[in-house]
């Protein structure tokens, strides 16, 4: 176990350099942006002097590395600031549509997650029949297809013929669980469709690659069942990169729905980061930046953590 | 010996086609064979005779990519397998006819307990309950002398050695008790002191429990061990048949006749040249993998110009990382190599054009260390190329010259690429590519052992000559200790990571030995049918094989 727990170590160390060369980044890119946040707040026709007192007032006169250590440190206790436009703090503005991302992405990922490991596994069981080329090719056209054309499709069919779903996904605070899982059905749904054909058909190549493996062809000619082979013998070794592709489509769910948010105006993180950035409204684009960057080196972490643990050879060693 | 008793498995005109290259074509061209209860046949021939296809059609399987053809008849036990559902196949397979694979670290799952694969079988066919099955397993394990019986099967096949695994896989195919098992070449991928165990182990279970088995191998001494009758085959096709004694006495076909013979050329043993200086000498290297324990311990040994040193020695034994550290991939951390005397750069990245061209290497396996996608001109003009800087005519006079040598046809070959020649083939451009560079010493890396003997004799033939034309030395790895009897004048034996034994060919397999070498040199198989029966009488069983080599390491 101690080595398992030095190589989680290792990851998670190797994971905090990563995010802190992003905040690096994602700071001084902002810097080199023309026009500063004084700018940006008094407008075009400040005068020079309004523009001096404001930076002074603002702490803009400080050298950028003094700067991107105080923000560092206010980032450390989620204070990143206030906004620029509102003058509000960023995490009161994102906060909550943060959550409200991580709940619509967890809802597409409860559904998405187990039926494409189970249609993997069967297309795999079932290999060039003709379900595995249907289901192929469902998949593939749903993966091929803009996630916003989907969107409307769904919303076509139903809420406008059918009316069985609202095509409006404003959520707020007094609705009941149930309330919500109805309302953000068509949003989740639309994420569920993109992200499956990816997952599935990892699922179902991981597996074929190991059929020819020597250790199948032993539990067939021990007669073990075909599905027994699959899932008994196969599928515990198909995992790492199985879970590698569900943390990727998992990342996506929560940094890449900026789309499907618009589209069923839902008040996600997506969102509130297209506003700020039409709006030049730096702070919130760092934070958003960063909370993104986290949930990607967080997620792919947990992928590397998970193919660790599923590796016999790393979980018992000799 | 043979137990002529009911017939338990009839293959009559057996037919199993292959696809391959759109075209099915025939692997397997009307085999009959006949098994008795409790009879042992041994199936053998070189790679690509069908000997593994026909033992998977017996269970009534044709692995993907191949087909059972119509008009073929497998009977076991009175049913007609060819004809039979897949699931009253599947039934029969790991209950009544059991497998047993020749590797069994890849055979195994790697994600399950080995004791819980074992006892699939006899669960799934409501044989056993659980703790029934699992005691059994502990039996077996027992009778097959594993160490620790009791707990061994709890542990991961990686967690185990290669052939205790061998030997759980053999318990494993016993666990239903089956009337039939085939062995697939069990023991190749094994040492040869490891082997025996195993075969010992094999053929204990077998009579115990008065198993049909077909066992399948390339190696005519071990099935001499293990088969009542054997059965030659040679490119899908039987060439004869004859009980154990009667075929390794009087063979009738012209191509057993030129199996039995391989093992006969022996090229005349040279010796060290009086009051020279070796061309490559090792001075007590230590070396070892970043930061891993030692993997050379104080190994000291000379190499003269044109003579062959085999370096022999179980998988784990430093061979091969000799070699290393002579070619300059591998540093030592101590010691010096010499080179007529003078000192060898340690570091190939720190040696001359000359330094470099003075030892090359041929490889083991000929598949992987040929790139598929180049010309055989260009692999063997690049080396002559870099090396002498010929270009244009001289380059192409070189290169047909060098395929000359190797007795392969120069305007036949020189436009080819790799994929498209047989092994052999393969392993002799290999070896114009190591002499392209013109070099005074070639480390060989088991260059035989992924080949049929026939073909093995070739190479070691060839390399004979062209070592008396060009007076080249050669450092010959190896674990077959035939391949040191027909083509070694030295020998150097080494136990993990130090020279045991060395001297003159003639001298090592003389006794007395050194215990290790001893035990290496009764483990190789004779081809006397009762060579293993007797090893056990005069060794005991418990002194052979990993317990016997481990007493002599401590």
């Amino acid at each position: 176990m101690g080595d398992i727990a030095k190589l989680i170590g290792k990851r998670l160390g190797l994971g905090l350099v990563i995010l802190l060369i992003i905040s690096i980044i994602i700071f001084f890119m902002v810097e080199l942006l023309p026009g500063d946040v004084a700018q940006a707040v008094l407008g075009q026709g400040a005068t020079p002097e309004n523009l001096a007192a404001m930076r002074k007032q603002m702490g803009l006169d400080q050298p950028a590395v003094v700067r991107y250590f105080g923000w560092l440190a206010g980032a450390l206790t989620l204070d990143f600031g206030n906004s620029i436009v509102t003058g509000k703090a960023v995490m009161s503005i994102i906060g909550e549509r943060f959550m409200n991302t991580l709940f619509l992405a967890s809802y597409a990922a409860v559904i998405a997650v187990p039926i494409s490991i189970i249609l993997g596994v069967i297309v795999a069981l079932l290999r060039n029949s003709i379900f595995d080329r249907v289901a192929n090719v469902v998949t593939l056209t749903s993966i091929s297809s803009p996630e916003f054309f989907l969107a409307y499709i769904l919303i076509l069919y139903f809420s406008i013929k059918w009316g069985m779903f609202p095509s409006n996904a404003k959520i707020s605070d007094g609705m009941s669980f149930a309330d919500l899982l109805w309302r953000t059905f068509l949003p989740a749904l639309t994420l569920v469709l993109v992200v499956v054909a990816h997952m599935m058909r990892m699922t179902r190549a991981s597996i074929i690659a190991l059929l020819a493996s020597p250790y199948i062809e032993m539990a067939r000619l021990k007669g073990t069942p075909p599905w027994k082979v699959i899932v008994k013998h196969a599928l515990p070794n198909a995992w790492a990169p199985i879970i590698n592709v569900v943390a990727l489509n998992l990342a996506y769910l929560i940094t890449g729905v900026v789309l499907v948010e618009v589209v069923f105006v839902y008040p996600g993180i997506g969102q509130a980061l297209v506003d700020a950035v039409s709006k030049r409204d730096f702070p919130v684009v760092q934070a958003s930046c960063l909370i993104f960057a986290a949930t990607y080196i967080l997620l792919n972490l947990a992928a590397d953590v998970g193919a660790i643990l599923t590796n016999p050879r790393l979980r018992h060693p000799k | 010996m043979t137990k002529k008793k009911d017939v338990l498995l009839k293959i009559r005109n057996l037919r199993i086609e292959g696809y391959s290259n759109e075209h099915w074509v025939d692997i397997i061209k009307g085999v009959d064979l006949t098994l008795h209860r409790g009879e042992v046949m041994g199936l053998i021939g070189e790679s690509g005779a069908g000997k593994s296809t026909i033992g998977a059609g017996a269970m009534g399987y044709a692995r993907d990519g191949t087909r059972i053809s119509e008009g073929s008849s497998v009977e076991f036990d009175g049913m007609e397998l060819t004809t039979a559902t897949e699931s009253e196949r599947r039934a029969l397979r790991g209950n009544r006819i059991a497998y047993v694979a020749q590797s069994a670290a890849a055979s195994f799952n790697p994600a399950h307990k080995i004791i819980d694969q074992h006892t699939e079988a006899p669960l799934h066919y409501r044989l056993q309950k659980r703790m029934e099955a699992q005691e059994d397993a502990m039996q077996l394990y027992e009778k097959l002398r594993l160490p620790h019986p009791h707990e061994i099967g709890f542990r991961y096949p990686h967690q185990v050695s290669g052939g205790q695994l061998q030997r759980a896989m053999t318990a494993m195919a016993m666990s239903c008790r089956p009337d039939l098992i085939i062995f697939d070449e069990p023991t190749t991928a094994l040492d040869v002191t490891t082997q025996i165990e195993v075969l010992a182990a094999i053929r204990d279970i077998v009579d115990e429990y008065n198993t049909a088995a077909i066992y399948i191998t390339h190696d005519l001494a071990v099935v001499a061990q293990m088969a009542d009758t054997i059965k030659v085959l040679l490119k899908g096709e039987e060439v004869e048949e004859a009980p154990t004694e009667e075929m390794l006495d009087n063979p009738k076909e012209d191509y057993t006749k030129s199996l039995w013979a391989v093992r006969s050329f022996e090229s005349p043993q040279r010796q060290r040249p009086k009051g020279e200086v070796p061309l490559i000498s090792l001075q007590h290297i230590d070396a070892a993998y970043t930061a891993g324990p030692k993997i050379l311990d104080d190994v000291s040994f000379d190499i003269y110009a044109g003579m062959t040193v085999a370096v022999v020695g179980e998988s784990g034994s430093g061979k091969s990382t000799a070699a290393r550290v002579i070619t300059g991939l591998l540093p030592p951390q101590k010691g010096e190599v010499l080179f007529k005397g003078e000192p060898f750069t340690p570091d190939y990245r720190n040696r001359t054009k000359d330094e470099l061209r003075q030892c090359q290497m041929i490889y083991q396996s000929a598949d992987t260390s040929l790139n598929p996608k180049v010309r055989i001109s260009e692999i063997i003009g690049r080396p002559a190329q870099f090396y002498s800087g010929l270009k244009g005519a001289a380059l192409k006079n070189r290169v047909d010259e060098l395929l000359d040598l190797i007795e392969l046809e120069p305007a036949l070959y020189y436009n080819r690429y790799p994929p498209e020649l047989s092994g052999g083939q393969k392993q002799r451009i290999g070896i114009a590519r190591a002499l392209a560079a013109e070099p005074t010493f070639i480390i060989c890396d088991e260059v035989t052992s992924a080949l049929d003997q026939l073909v093995a004799e070739g190479i070691l033939r060839l390399l004979d000559r062209l070592q008396n034309e060009l007076n080249l030395a050669y450092m010959f790895i190896t674990h077959d200790l035939a391949t040191v009897r027909s083509i070694a004048d030295e020998v150097v034996v080494m136990q993990q990571g130090k020279v045991v034994e060395q001297g003159p060919k003639d001298e090592m397999f003389q006794p007395p030995h050194h215990p290790y070498t001893d035990l290496l040199l009764s483990s190789v198989p004779e081809m006397d049918p009762n060579w293993l029966t007797t090893l056990l009488e005069e060794r005991g069983v418990d002194n052979v094989g990993d317990a016997a080599a481990a007493k002599i390491a401590t």
